[in-house]
């Protein structure tokens, strides 16, 4: 059942997708009006769906790879729309729907038998460890999208073509919702990693650091931590900014995907 | 029903004539109410502002004299104004107030304002009960089409002029002006414009400086702002979020140097220089710093110009909306028109009909209830057969021009009596 209202969720937002697809043009203003209903209903069935499959196997941390997809293209849907009651922007979505879309996807394609069965994902230091991590990771994305929308925004106002201007919204208000997104991911980043050192260093002692996973998790959030500093020391947004994000999402692509190569972090029957 | 409207408006007449002919509003019921009253007149509205006047008015049987109406109301003599006045009937009264409700007449196509004048004369004039019936639908309908034309097109959408431009514009960047600082850099009638609507649009505190400091205090002064002494012009522009300068200086007083210490000193908040200067005051190559935005007044007179484009192939299609909608209009008004004579005509025939079934019974003596029947249904056969086509024929030509003829040809084959248009009646 949980993999059924994932389906819908996937079709609700395949109008997102769409959406992003038409991009700035005339087009996708028609398509404006029907892309938050259909999203957030898409949502809520996202959310019906991780519910159950909470229950399913008693605990929230997830069992499988697919779960996990499923858990961050939720939190990343829960902030866009979290954008849009505040700003009532969408043109995030742009660039958030074809990742929710994809992950969401991949979510749906068919239930794996539970991978991660470590008894350790009964724990709370892993629940937490894994929800904090996520939610960094959602906001972390949004700053990256956000800098994005601020430089097509700029460009757009430099080369003084009205075209793309009317449809973002104002540029402080971009580097607003980007910096907030930076300021609401970073202590669950910073928890979420202390949780988890926490919780391996229990199990494996000091040696866990030298895995892949968690140094790319550091450097992530070194990354990270600079973002937040050249941003209050020295005002840093636009291409700087831009710039350091983008590299900060990169590093945390590479952490999610080190999973596949990680020694500590795979969470098999031990 | 006849409808007419006559009219002064700011394509036909100057302001000085225009003035001669307006209501002012405390005064507009009393003259709505004297309108309804002038003779041949059945309903009445008065639209005065300061762009147009008009008197739109339906009458039974379109003989009205509203340039009378003006001379004995302005009791002046109308006829040397004749060159500005204009006079439409029908079709063309009802396009009219359609466009004039949607804007497409204004001056600035697309302001808003206009609707809402309309709306109050239509308040002031069914107030007074100048307007009931038929003049009430029409006008009703022109506010429906006003409500399509903006929601179907984006014909009010966007700013004409090169102070809203620069507001529109600050807006991009800033978001809200709420607390944004400006800086008069020179002081001209255009810089002074756009920091107006600056200040409307919520901008908080202004500065001012000029090479004469005297004129900055009084400019400063005007806007309850702060004048600075044009050599501490670099030390203190920073402190602005939008510099608008408008300087007679020969070449560029804000070059990139300046521009970088700037953005240094906000912490790279971003800054919008507004150059209405010819030549020019703010160095092109600011624009290439991350965080300045350098729009000269060749870059806003050309978002203006692509605005006026946007609206005129806006305002094409609203005059097709338009056009549509006062056919629908017409046809519904003349739907109506023609019932009075086709319930005549069936009055006429049902008449005859009886008058010969009364004359008929003298002949053929008593008749059985059944006998009876057969002969009133066979009667209403043939009258409904016969009157069938004539009827259908009437209900359709309605709907298009050749109505009156084809009313009037049927009145007479008929001899239809009763409402038939007066046209040839002296007054």
């Amino acid at each position: 059942m949980p993999l059924f209202w994932l389906r819908i969720a996937v079709i609700l937002y395949g109008v997102g997708l769409l959406y992003s697809f038409l991009g700035l043009s005339r087009k996708s203003e028609w398509l404006s009006r029907f892309v938050i209903p259909a999203t957030a209903l898409g949502a809520l069935l996202h959310l019906v769906s991780l519910v159950e499959t909470t229950f399913e196997y008693g605990h929230i941390a997830p069992t499988t790879v697919h779960h996990s997809e499923s858990l961050l293209a939720f939190l990343c849907m829960a902030l866009f729309l979290a954008v849009w009651a505040v700003y009532r922007t969408t043109a995030f979505g742009i660039f958030v729907f074809p990742l929710v879309f994809l992950l969401t996807f991949a979510a749906s394609i068919g239930q794996q038998p539970p991978e991660f069965t470590s008894e350790l994902l009964r724990k709370g230091w892993i629940v937490a460890h894994v929800a904090l991590i996520f939610a960094g990771y959602a906001a972390l994305f949004l700053s990256f999208v956000a800098s994005i929308v601020y430089l097509l925004q700029e460009r757009g106002l430099k080369s003084k073509s009205s075209g793309t201007i009317s449809r973002l919204p104002a540029l402080e208000v971009i580097d607003q919702i980007g910096y907030r997104a930076l300021i609401l991911g970073f202590p669950f980043m910073t928890v979420g990693l202390i949780a988890g050192s926490v919780v391996a260093q229990a199990q494996f002692g000091a040696t866990f650091f030298l895995d892949p996973k968690i140094l790319l998790s550091l450097l992530m959030w070194a990354v990270y931590m600079l973002l937040l500093f050249t941003r209050w020391n020295s005002g840093w947004r636009g291409r700087r900014a831009a710039f350091l994000s983008s590299f900060a999402f990169l590093i945390a692509v590479g952490a999610w995907a080190a999973n596949y190569f990680s020694g500590v972090h795979r969470f098999l029957q031990l | 029903m006849r409808l007419s409207l006559l009219g002064v408006n700011h394509r036909t007449a100057p302001v000085e004539i225009r003035e001669r002919f307006a209501i002012p509003e405390s005064r507009l019921a009393e003259a709505t109410q004297r309108l309804a009253r002038h003779p041949g007149v059945e309903e009445g509205m008065i639209v005065s502002t300061c762009n147009r006047v008009e008197l739109l008015v339906s009458s039974e049987n379109g003989h009205t004299d509203l340039r009378g109406f003006l001379r004995e109301y302005f009791k002046t003599d109308v006829s040397p104004y004749e060159e500005h006045l204009y006079e439409l009937n029908e079709r063309d009264a009802v396009r009219h107030l359609f466009r004039v409700a949607a804007s497409l007449d204004s001056m600035i196509v697309g302001e808003p304002q206009i609707l809402g004048q309309v709306k109050e004369a239509y308040a002031v004039a069914r107030g007074v009960g100048a307007v009931h019936s038929n003049l009430n639908g029409v006008i009703t309908r022109a506010f429906a089409v006003a409500k399509r034309v903006r929601n179907e097109t984006q014909v009010g959408s966007s700013s004409v002029s090169v102070a809203s431009v620069a507001v529109e514009l600050a807006k991009k960047i800033f978001g809200s002006l709420e607390g944004k600082h400006v800086f008069l850099v020179g002081a001209g009638k255009m810089s002074e414009l756009a920091a107006k609507h600056l200040l409307a649009h919520g901008a908080g505190s202004i500065f001012v400086a000029n090479r004469t400091h005297d004129r900055a205090v009084e400019l400063a002064g005007r806007f309850q702002g702060e004048a600075i002494r044009f050599d501490e012009l670099y030390d203190t522009a920073d402190r602005a979020d939008i510099v608008i300068s408008s300087t007679g200086a020969p070449h560029a007083i804000f070059r990139r140097e300046h521009g970088v210490k700037f953005l240094q000193r906000r912490k790279n908040r971003p800054m919008f220089f507004i150059d209405i200067a010819v030549p020019r005051d703010v160095d092109p190559e600011m624009n290439r710093l991350d965080g300045i935005f350098v729009y000269d007044i060749d870059d806003l007179q050309s978002v203006v110009a692509s605005n006026l484009s946007d609206r005129k192939s806006e305002a094409d299609r609203a005059e097709q909306i338009v056009e549509a909608e006062v056919d629908r209009c017409l046809a519904r008004f003349n739907e109506k028109e023609i019932v009075p004579t086709i319930v005549s005509l069936q009055e006429q025939i049902e008449t005859i009909r009886q008058a010969e079934i009364d004359r008929a019974r003298g002949r053929l003596g008593a008749m059985t209830p059944e006998q009876e029947m057969a002969v009133d249904a066979l009667t209403k056969a043939i009258v409904n057969k016969i009157l069938h086509t004539p009827i259908t024929t009437l209900k359709s030509a309605a709907r298009e021009a050749e109505a009156n003829t084809l009313e009037e040809t049927i009145r007479r084959i008929f001899n239809l009596k009763t409402e038939a248009p007066k046209k040839d009646q002296p007054e």
